[in-house]
């Protein structure tokens, strides 16, 4: 099936080669002097960058700051992220402000060649020309690295550039976001940065057979890393529903005493978030409150009593899963259940997404490696199990969290995607500001 | 009634079920290396060996480890005849006051068990659940890796064949 | 003449049966001095001075075999091994026959607290002082008995040998109050330049446990039907307890006794972790009033300017003739800072027959002993405090309160060895912390760049709540007939305590200091490792800097300019050349170059820190990449517990330094975990870290256990300065505060 479309695509694109697939390259230019961009705009580029997240993708852990070189896991190979500081050799050092704006607006490097939309373009081809400026003043004032580009693993034809350029034929809808004139600023703004720089979607929205986002569930859950990005729309399987104060304080704070604390790779997400400007993330939460939509009565009812019993903190014996109640009481409950507040108290597990979705990956993911601190920041700590528990133990337990802390179906296959997660050996995207000393290799599991 | 194996012993185990392995050893079994700093698993003082990995005792309770194989530091050997990584800290003076130092030994013993030439790098990021408040994290590290020394002179001068990585 | 009696001591020494001796000192000293014999000798060397008897120091049994006793306590620094060394080699006999007793108020001299840095000084200098004296004295029974000259004779591997090969060994010399003399003021010490062991890295005594298992703290410590004690804390300070049921706590399993003494709140179990669970419970059925009114942890500057203080001028010079012209001000602020010991506080205590046997970790076993007896209202006499190790303290930490809730425990189950033991929340929570300090500085230049007029204000509690009697220690507080906290008091000078280093030891024409004393402590707090020092160091070696920059001058130079003492510029020099210090030099992109220097309340060890920090510009983030430090301490006992001291030193030096404050809301402390109050992870060891020891053979020994914490963060703290061009003066230096700074 996926043979005879990206043959289409070749052969579409092969037809469509001198209007699409090629595009002329922009010429090189000296690397510009960091002091002739104007402070205010690097500032603002600066906040920028955070919303896009540049930083997450473009450094590896333990190396240094947007000089690429992640291995980004897709469906068709492993793309590498490239190094977008300065350098002139090995970055983007040589590019006008005209090939960084076409880079973010239609997804082509400088040479003209296609980048993979792994480079999510598909969202930052919203963003301003203004902003564009702004960014490129920020990037063309980091620190330079060398850092060559990591040639990326991918299989014939994929491993062909013009490939994508029947990729964009079918899922790119180039341009800036056009505002909505019902709606308030507030809301527009929020829109703007969602649908553009944070590329929510690009996480939390599924993808199609040939990796571009399904544009009739957006929002509706996506993967990343062995994580799952949760549905953040009406599907939302968060126990209490989310609203725009929530979102608010979860984004710029990172937990929420009614949800739980950001980690994995929203961590570095709302690590970033933290210093850009509030009025940022309250548009975003505006934005997306109206995504997640209103809640009907019947979950509206569901999350009060949820709220009540989180109150209420006893552990039940369980007629059908001893074994996960007995573990859950003496490994879990005396931090789970003591009334700590958070984020410093686990998080009450009714509370908990990842308890509730259909997809026990997080869930796993945390019990397994904990919740490392940050360094030198008041952060919370989880111990991890994974060496503690073996694979029985962990399944008994996850499926007694499930029977007791949420209303669905047990879910199926827990031991498979256990031992799937012990043997991927989570990524974590930078849960911390580039630990100098941290392995280099960037696939290595954080050890509990 | 709960058996045991500890350092290669059966013991018989009178405690409830929920006791967190770290109370099991000092109060059941009277050993002294695990040691309680936080018990909220952030300090790593109490870590112990189960089945070849490096476990924090003080969140593992006892009814996690039916049929596992339990290692603390008393287990590795003795003043007279001390293991590689006891004769390592030694040699290195790699203490202050000592109180993290048993948990410390027994993550890098943990390491060392699964990948014998360890860099630096990945031997600090394997001690960062370890805290160590007299500041002698130089010495532990000059510590591991003259073990990862003593150990390749052990193995290379042993009859029995090397342990796979 | 009748020498006292000391009916312990006796029974130790004589083997049972008392004796009452007189002993001229007459002829084993008659070729130094002719003192008679009946009057107290003047001056005797270090703490000789409050326990001048020989025996009070060394004992000699027929067998041969040799004790030391100390009235310090080893908390890790290697103690234990440096009194060992010393007396070694000046009784001459091997380091491994000697055997060492620690603070023990049954067995040992009374020499205050393990603190200061001044133990090596103090209780070094007797051993060392009563070994040699102990030596002659022996020589002199030899050539007794010998009938030869005492200076033909020479002592060997614990014998006296004569000319002819004769040999007596100490065993066999000793006869029962040999030693039961007045020491000497002076003694004939061996020359340095024959030392065999002092001076040598030899391996700790105590280490070999600590890596094997071997029982070796007081927490390892198991006696026959010995329980486990659990207290419950109220929320806040001055909570006053007023409800709880605890019929429910007292059955539950294993649960031998609750104990409810006003706000004193406590349980025991026969098995540890069943006092943990009932603990638990017993939490949860207190309800407590909370009354305290904590300050505003934002604005502890305002909050601590703003109390009432005793303000002394401590230091005035004036030379009107000297003009400044540039001048230069800066205000520095520490935030409450906690000990953080690893191992939460534990104590055993066991009531028998109306005697208290207390095993702590206390720093001080006679201060100890005489709260609790107070506490308890008994005669001091029947309390025995035995210092066993804990985990390193650093001052005045948990360790004394455990001790006296252990000891009023133990009260209510008489017989019964009682183990105490604090949780982290609690260590974490009612620990007494290292005070919130403000300094203000203000300083002018001359033409020639040189500080003509040095202005120099510190704000700050006490730093020493001992000795407090009962009322330092929480239990007393807590009990339903409570004795009052006794009144905060300044730590005299030349040490000092918020005034320690604060005045300066640069050679300026004009200077002020001034301590601004404030008696009001809103959070509990007290002696933590190098008192005031750290942050006045900090501030005065910050502003050095920040003058060093606004007089064009190499911050190394800047200092040698201003300093005449030739030991703190050799270890300036040292520190500076080690580490390729250059004047003119640019650190390589996003990292710079700091340095900093102090001599240990102007009297102790000498330590200058020269560091190499990275920053982070897109977070912020500081990282030392390298550190050099030279420290001077006098004759050095062991090179490598020295150089162990100085390279803690700076690694918890930059934990505070970057990382570290107490948190709190209006009525609670908040910082009760590592979570909550995060220090240094494995992420953040720098690359190296080289001391070099400057050793001064014949000198007196100078306490370095704390002298490298202020240095170290200064030169954390100019090298972020010198880094990102901005000078950061609010600890602790945190990565946020760092970008925020770069940022603006």
């Amino acid at each position: 099936m996926i043979g005879s479309v990206l043959a289409a695509l070749v052969i579409g694109g092969a037809v469509a080669a001198f209007a699409i697939a090629w595009r002329p390259a922009i010429a090189a230019i000296d690397p510009p002097v960091p002091q002739s961009f104007d402070a205010a705009l690097v500032k603002r580029g600066r906040d920028l960058a955070a919303l896009g997240n540049c930083n997450d993708c473009h450094t590896v852990r333990g190396g240094e700051d947007f000089a690429g070189g992640l291995a980004v896991p897709t469906p068709f190979g492993t793309i590498f992220s490239s190094n977008i500081t300065p350098d002139a050799e090995t970055g983007i050092g040589r590019w006008p402000e005209a090939a960084f704006r076409r880079a973010m607006r239609s997804g082509v490097n400088r040479d003209g060649q296609h980048l993979y939309p792994t480079f999510p373009y598909d969202h930052f081809t919203n963003v301003t020309d203004e902003d564009d400026r702004a960014l490129y003043a920020y990037l063309m004032t980091r620190q330079p690295v060398r850092a060559p580009a990591r040639a990326n693993l991918l299989s014939f034809p994929l491993d062909q550039r013009v490939v994508i350029a029947g990729w964009k034929l079918l899922f790119l809808r180039r341009g800036t976001y056009q505002p909505d004139s019902m709606k308030s600023a507030e809301w527009n703004r929020g829109a703007y940065l969602v649908e553009g720089l944070a590329h929510c979607g690009s996480c939390h929205t599924p993808r199609n057979v040939l990796g571009a986002e399904r544009a009739s569930a957006q929002f509706a859950g996506g993967d990343v890393d062995n994580w799952h990005a949760y549905a953040i729309n009406a599907q939302s399987p968060a126990p209490i529903p989310w609203d725009a104060d929530a979102l608010f304080a979860y984004l710029r704070d990172g937990w929420h005493p009614d949800h739980g604390v950001a980690r994995g790779p929203m961590a570095q997400v709302v690590s970033n978030l933290s210093s850009v400007p509030e009025s940022d993330i309250r548009a975003i939460a505006t934005y997306m409150a109206g995504v997640f939509g209103a809640p009907t009565p019947d979950r509206k009812r569901r999350a009060e009593a949820v709220l009540a019993q989180a109150k209420s903190l006893s552990v039940q014996a369980s007629k059908t899963n001893a074994v996960g109640a007995s573990i859950y009481a003496a490994a879990c409950a005396t931090c789970h259940e003591t009334g700590r507040p958070l984020p410093y108290g686990g998080v009450n597990l009714g509370l908990s997404t990842a308890i509730s979705s259909s997809d026990p990956r997080n869930a796993i993911n945390i019990v397994l490696s904990g919740v490392r601190p940050v360094e030198g920041e008041r952060s919370p700590i989880m111990p991890g199990f994974a060496a503690s528990m073996n694979d029985d133990q962990i399944s008994a337990l996850l499926n007694y969290l499930r029977a007791r802390f949420s209303n669905q179906p047990a879910w199926t296959g827990v031991e498979k995607t256990i031992a799937d997660a012990r043997r991927t050996q989570t990524v974590f995207l930078q849960t911390s500001p580039g630990p100098h000393n941290a392995p280099a290799d960037a696939t290595q599991r954080d050890k509990p | 009634m709960m058996t045991l194996k500890v350092n290669g012993q059966n013991h018989e185990i009178d405690a409830d079920p929920d006791t967190p392995l770290l109370y099991v050893l000092r109060d059941d079994i009277k050993l002294n290396a695990a040691k309680f700093g936080c018990g909220l698993g952030q300090c790593g003082s109490c870590t112990v060996i189960v089945d070849g990995n490096a476990v924090l005792s003080c969140v593992t309770p006892l009814l996690l480890l039916e049929g596992k194989q339990v290692t603390t530091l008393e287990g590795l050997g003795t003043i007279e005849a001390p293991a590689p990584i006891q004769r390592a800290f030694m040699e290195e003076q790699a203490a202050q006051c000592g109180y993290c130092i048993a948990g410390m030994m027994m993550r890098a013993q943990a390491l060392l068990q699964k990948n014998p030439k360890p860099t630096d790098e990945q031997i600090r990021a394997e001690l960062e659940p370890h805290l160590c408040r007299c500041g002698t994290h130089m010495r532990i590290l000059r510590a591991v890796h003259r073990a990862i020394r003593l150990m390749d002179t052990a193995d290379a001068s042993s009859a029995t064949p090397r342990r796979a990585q | 003449m009748n020498a006292p009696v000391i009916l312990d001591r006796r029974r130790v020494l004589a083997g049972g049966g008392a004796l009452i001796v007189s002993f001229s000192l007459a002829e084993a000293f008659a070729q130094d001095q002719a003192a008679p014999a009946a009057v107290p000798v003047p001056n005797p060397p270090g703490s000789l001075k409050g326990s001048p008897f020989l025996d009070s120091w060394i004992r000699i049994d027929a067998d041969g075999s040799i004790t030391v006793f100390t009235g310090k306590a080893e908390l890790g620094q290697g103690f234990k091994t440096a009194f060992q060394q010393i007396a070694a080699e000046e009784l001459d006999v091997p380091f491994e026959s000697l055997k060492v007793v620690t603070a023990d108020t049954r067995f040992t001299a009374n020499e205050g607290y393990t603190s200061g840095s001044n133990s090596v000084h103090d209780s070094g200098t007797a051993i060392q002082n009563a070994s040699a004296q102990a030596r002659e004295l022996l020589v002199a029974e030899a050539a007794r008995r010998f009938d030869l000259p005492a200076e033909n004779l020479r002592t060997e591997s614990g014998s006296v040998i004569s000319p002819d090969g004769r040999r007596l060994g100490y065993g066999e010399l000793v006869a029962a109050d040999m030693l039961h003399v007045q020491a000497q003021p002076k003694s004939k010490l061996k020359d340095p330049a024959s030392f065999k062991v002092v001076g040598q890295a030899v391996p700790r005594v105590d280490i070999p446990a600590k890596v094997t298992g071997g029982a070796a703290y007081v927490q390892d410590m198991r006696l026959p039907d010995m329980v486990h004690a659990r207290v419950v804390r109220p929320p806040s300070y001055g909570a006053q307890l007023t409800d709880c049921e605890t019929s429910a706590i007292e059955k539950l399993p294993g649960v031998v006794k609750v104990i409810r003494d006003g706000n004193f709140l406590a349980v025991v179990a026969k098995k540890e972790f069943q006092s943990i669970k009932a603990m638990n419970a017993l939490s949860a059925a207190a309800k407590w009033k909370e009354t305290a009114g904590l300050p505003k942890q934002d604005d502890l500057l305002r909050a601590l300017t703003g109390l009432p203080s005793q303000d002394s001028t401590i230091f005035e010079r004036s030379n009107p003739l000297a003009v400044g012209q540039k001048i230069i001000e800066a205000t520095y602020t520490r935030p409450y800072q906690a000990h953080g010991s690893i191992g939460p506080s534990c104590a055993v205590a066991q009531f028998v027959d109306g005697a208290m046997t207390v095993w702590t970790h206390t720093q001080g076993v006679y201060p100890d002993r005489q709260g609790i007896a107070e506490m308890l209202r008994m005669p001091p006499a029947s309390v025995r405090c035995i210092h066993v190790e804990g985990s390193g303290c650093y001052g005045h930490n948990g360790a004394d309160d455990a001790a006296a809730d252990a000891a009023l425990i133990a009260r209510a189950l008489p017989g019964l060895p009682v183990r105490l033991q604090w949780t982290r929340e609690q260590e974490h929570a009612w620990e007494p912390f290292g005070p919130a300090m403000v300094t203000k500085l203000k300083a002018s230049l001359d033409g020639n760049g040189a500080i003509s007029d040095w202005n120099f204000e510190v704000w700050s509690n006490t730093h020493s709540m001992r000795p407090g009697g009962a009322g330092a220690m929480l239990a007393a507080q807590h009990m339903a007939q409570p004795f009052a906290v006794p009144a905060a008091k300044p730590l005299p000078l030349p040490e000092g305590g918020g005034d320690r280093n604060a005045i300066p030891i640069y050679k300026f024409p004009n200077a002020h200091v001034v301590h601004h004393f404030i008696p009001a402590m809103p959070l509990r707090i007290s002696a933590m490792r190098s008192l005031g020092a750290y942050h006045n160091v900090f501030s005065i070696e910050s502003f050095m800097d920040e003058l060093a920059v606004a007089a064009g001058a190499d911050p190394v130079e800047f200092r040698l300019k201003h300093l005449d003492d030739p030991r703190a510029r050799d270890v300036i020099e040292k520190a500076a050349q080690a580490f390729g210090w250059q004047k003119g030099q640019k650190a390589p992109q996003g990292r710079g170059f700091g340095f900093a220097f102090a001599r240990y309340k102007n009297l102790a060890a000498y330590c200058a820190v020269a560091t190499e920090v990275e920053v982070n510009r897109e977070t912020g983030r500081p990282r030392l990449v390298r550190a050099v430090a030279a420290v001077d301490s006098g004759q050095v006992v062991n090179p490598d517990g020295l150089i162990n001291q100085i390279e803690g030193a700076i690694m918890q030096s930059m934990s505070w330094t970057l990382y570290e404050s107490v948190t709190f809301d209006d009525t609670r402390i908040t910082s009760i975990d590592w979570q909550t109050y995060p220090i240094l992870r494995f992420n953040a060891v720098p690359d190296s870290i080289e001391v070099h020891v400057i050793n001064r053979p014949g000198q007196p020994f100078l306490g370095s256990g704390e002298t490298g914490q202020g240095p170290a963060a200064a030169s954390i703290a100019n090298a972020i300065a010198d880094a990102t061009g901005k000078r950061l003066r609010h600890l602790p230096l945190t990565r946020k505060r760092i970008k925020d700074a770069i940022d603006a």
